[in-house]
């Protein structure tokens, strides 16, 4: 097989992707790109809870857009489509590891084993995200697109500058960014340096073919996992719908990084089943009948069908799965609703580690302003 | 024990301490390492602390200052030197929009002790980009701090401290006095250092304030000794600090004074010396006997070096605006 081929199914890009699951459910052996082939060896227990991760955060991503349709969140930034992308590399990550999101990555988020609570008080409105990068080994929602891989990429030299690279126990890190930010200069920065300083990191690309309105075409002439070889580090492609491809291909890349072997671009080939965020309306710029082609390739169903054909999952284990999701997200939704707005004058609070005394008296006249309306009709 | 050494002289002697006091400390930027920077303010560091502490980057700023974020998130405190102020630019998001926000958006639990060092301001006989004063820009942005130094004793000091500080600084170097001498007591406790977020009285005067920062309090010093000589006692404020302006001390040399006169390279509109022309104003109003006068660059893109001097405040230019305070 040529350098840059691989092996696939008939639904597979020209150049082909890294494929272990059809979207029929069949199970492929391994699959092989550039010389390396990659497998999985899963139980069946674990088969079923990747199912069960599959099903718990499309149904959670469910319940925030209908809590935006309802004005409980300002938006919702929706990951219907890449869930196997998400769910298989955040998986595919050791307890160790460091990930650097964009706004989009809760599947990932979940896998972390953190509460699915976390980011929305962002799409909620009462703060900003909020949270210790370092304690959840999670840094906080990126929104400018890809500023978030330089941070990683830092990152990444951090652990090999602190010796905590060249051993299997070793950390790495990942960085998430989707297809259009490819175009960012810092992104190819971060190329740059992750080659250079053979940072230990993965650079995981889920190419969900739109920029909001604009197809992967106004981005780039040739397919982006091929861009790695500019830069001097192996660039994979998986099918991003294969949550078993998704999961070996990122183990093999961060056990690469972490044993000293450098980053590695991938490039999980998916789809955005959904708009953009809740204030994007798809229809104006893509067809029915594309979305309808990637619904036959849906991540949740293909998995489903093996796991039926198997005979390791019945209507019993579905629907049970189904149930405990559900449960989930209306725990979820109880939880939203409940969160309470900030105080106003809390505004002034963590913008300086040393505090500033001219902010101090910005508070003070903010305070003295509100309450001279107290006891008025104001 | 005390030295007679140049400003670029005590910043590395200053980034020299810092190595040796946290080996978190790391230093980065585009020819920082054998070369010692363009400016030499590296020189040697490299050599005595290795190619980890003091890291030549890729010629990319935005890669700098951002995988400085990375680096400080993991518990690093990363020195990013950027070789000229007018390539500061492609970092330019990376500061604003991360640097100055990480903070914040983490409700304080995300801290980024960077600090950003830039070489600032004209006078060099450069080209273009080589000579400007961006600092407007960042003083403007919530979440940095700005600061800078004007004399060998402060540039020693408050490198240091700005290193040691929690807050992301911004440390606008006056380049075209980094070869200037003065003395400097490098054996100096920190602890007992001039704090690094106020001003200071660089000369104390009773018939107007002139207030500057980095390469224009030289200016002013002398400006201030010309006046002497025609009987006007005038006071220089040595800012230091530009995000946040210890106002205070501006307030009550104005009070005392009556006059102001604020001088910046920068180009003066919407520039630092509106700003402070307002809050002197507003604190100021019943002490003052004239306006605040504001003496800076034009409002031209920073000109070519045959005539930056024109360009460039002067002592004649300041000692101008002393006369039209007093002939109000």
């Amino acid at each position: 097989m040529a350098n840059g081929e691989s092996t696939a199914g008939a639904d597979a890009p020209a150049g082909g992707f890294v494929q272990l699951l059809t979207p029929d459910g069949e199970r492929v052996d391994s699959a092989t790109a550039d010389g390396v082939t990659y497998s999985v060896d899963f139980t069946d227990d674990e088969y079923r809870e990747l199912y069960r991760d599959l099903v718990t955060v499309r149904r959670l991503d469910a319940e925030a857009t209908a809590l935006q349709r309802q004005g409980e969140l300002g938006i919702w930034a929706s990951l219907l489509g890449q869930e196997a992308a998400q769910v298989g590399s955040g998986r595919a990550m050791r307890p160790q590891d460091m990930a650097f999101p964009t706004y989009r990555e809760h599947g990932v988020l979940y896998t972390r084993g953190i509460d699915p609570i976390m980011p929305f008080g962002l799409f909620r409105g009462v703060d900003q995200g909020g949270w210790d990068a370092n304690e959840h080994r999670f840094n906080g929602y990126t929104i400018v697109i890809g500023s978030q891989t330089l941070h990683a990429t830092g990152y990444a030299m951090g652990v090999t500058m602190d010796g905590k690279t060249g051993t299997p126990d070793g950390e790495a890190v990942i960085a998430y960014f989707g297809d259009g930010a490819t175009s960012q200069g810092e992104v190819n920065e971060a190329f740059v340096w992750a080659g250079v300083f053979h940072a230990p990191m993965v650079f995981f690309c889920q190419n969900n073919q739109y920029a909001i309105s604009e197809p992967l075409e106004r981005q780039t002439r040739i397919p982006l996992y091929r861009r790695a070889a500019g830069y001097g580090f192996p660039g994979v492609r998986i099918d991003g719908n294969d949550v078993l491809a998704s999961f070996a291909v990122t183990r093999a890349a961060l056990d690469n990084a972490r044993n000293g072997q450098g980053p590695t671009l991938i490039e999980a080939y998916t789809y955005r089943m959904g708009a953009h965020t809740s204030s994007d309306d798809p229809t104006r710029y893509r067809i029915a009948s594309e979305v309808e082609s990637w619904k036959a390739k849906d991540p949740i169903s293909r998995l489903r069908a093996f796991l039926t054909k198997q005979q390791l999952g019945d209507d019993s284990f579905f629907d049970e799965v189904d149930e405990s999701a559900k449960t989930l997200a209306l725990s979820l939704r109880e939880r939203v609703l409940s969160m309470p707005d900030p105080q106003p004058i809390s505004m002034f609070d963590n913008v300086y580690p040393h505090g500033s005394a001219e902010l101090d008296l910005q508070r003070s006249q903010f305070a003295d302003y509100h309450a001279s309306f107290e006891g008025s009709d104001h | 024990m005390a030295e007679t050494i140049t400003i670029g002289k005590a910043l590395n002697h200053g980034l020299r301490r810092s190595l040796e006091h946290d080996s978190k400390v790391v230093i980065m930027g585009e020819d920082v390492g054998k070369l010692g920077g363009v400016f030499r303010i590296t020189d040697g560091l490299q050599k005595d602390f290795g190619e980890d502490r003091v890291i030549d980057t890729p010629l990319a700023e935005a890669g700098i200052v951002g995988t400085a974020v990375g680096l400080a998130i993991r518990g690093y405190r990363p020195v990013c030197e950027i070789q000229f102020d007018g390539f500061v630019f492609p970092a330019y998001n990376q500061i604003v929009a991360q640097v100055a926000k990480m903070y914040y958006r983490s409700m304080g639990k995300v801290r980024l002790p960077i600090v950003i060092r830039i070489p600032f301001g004209g006078g060099i006989g450069a080209v273009e980009h080589h000579s400007e004063s961006p600092e407007a820009y960042f003083s403007h942005t919530p979440g940095l701090k700005v600061v800078t130094c004007s004399n060998p004793a402060d540039a020693y000091s408050m490198i240091q401290q700005a290193i040691r500080s929690d807050d992301p600084i911004v440390f606008f170097e006056p380049k075209r006095r980094y070869w200037e001498k003065g003395e400097v007591d490098l054996d100096a406790e920190l602890s007992g250092a001039y704090p690094l977020h106020e001003a200071r009285v660089a000369r104390e005067g009773t018939d107007a304030t002139l207030i500057a920062y980095g390469p224009m309090v030289r200016t002013c010093l002398d400006a201030a000794t010309a006046a002497a000589e025609d009987g006007r006692n005038l006071e220089v404020i040595d800012l230091r600090t530009l995000s946040p302006v210890d106002y205070d001390k501006i307030y009550a040399s104005v009070r005392r004074t009556g006059r102001a006169v604020v001088v910046h390279e920068a180009p003066g509109n919407i520039g630092l010396g509106a700003e402070l022309a307002a809050r002197i104003t507003e604190h100021c109003f019943y002490s003052l006997e004239a306006p605040v006068l504001r003496v800076t660059g034009y409002d031209i893109p920073y000109p070519a070096a045959r005539v930056e001097e024109e360009y460039l405040p002067d002592l004649d230019r300041v000692l101008d605006a002393v006369d039209r305070s007093f002939g109000w």
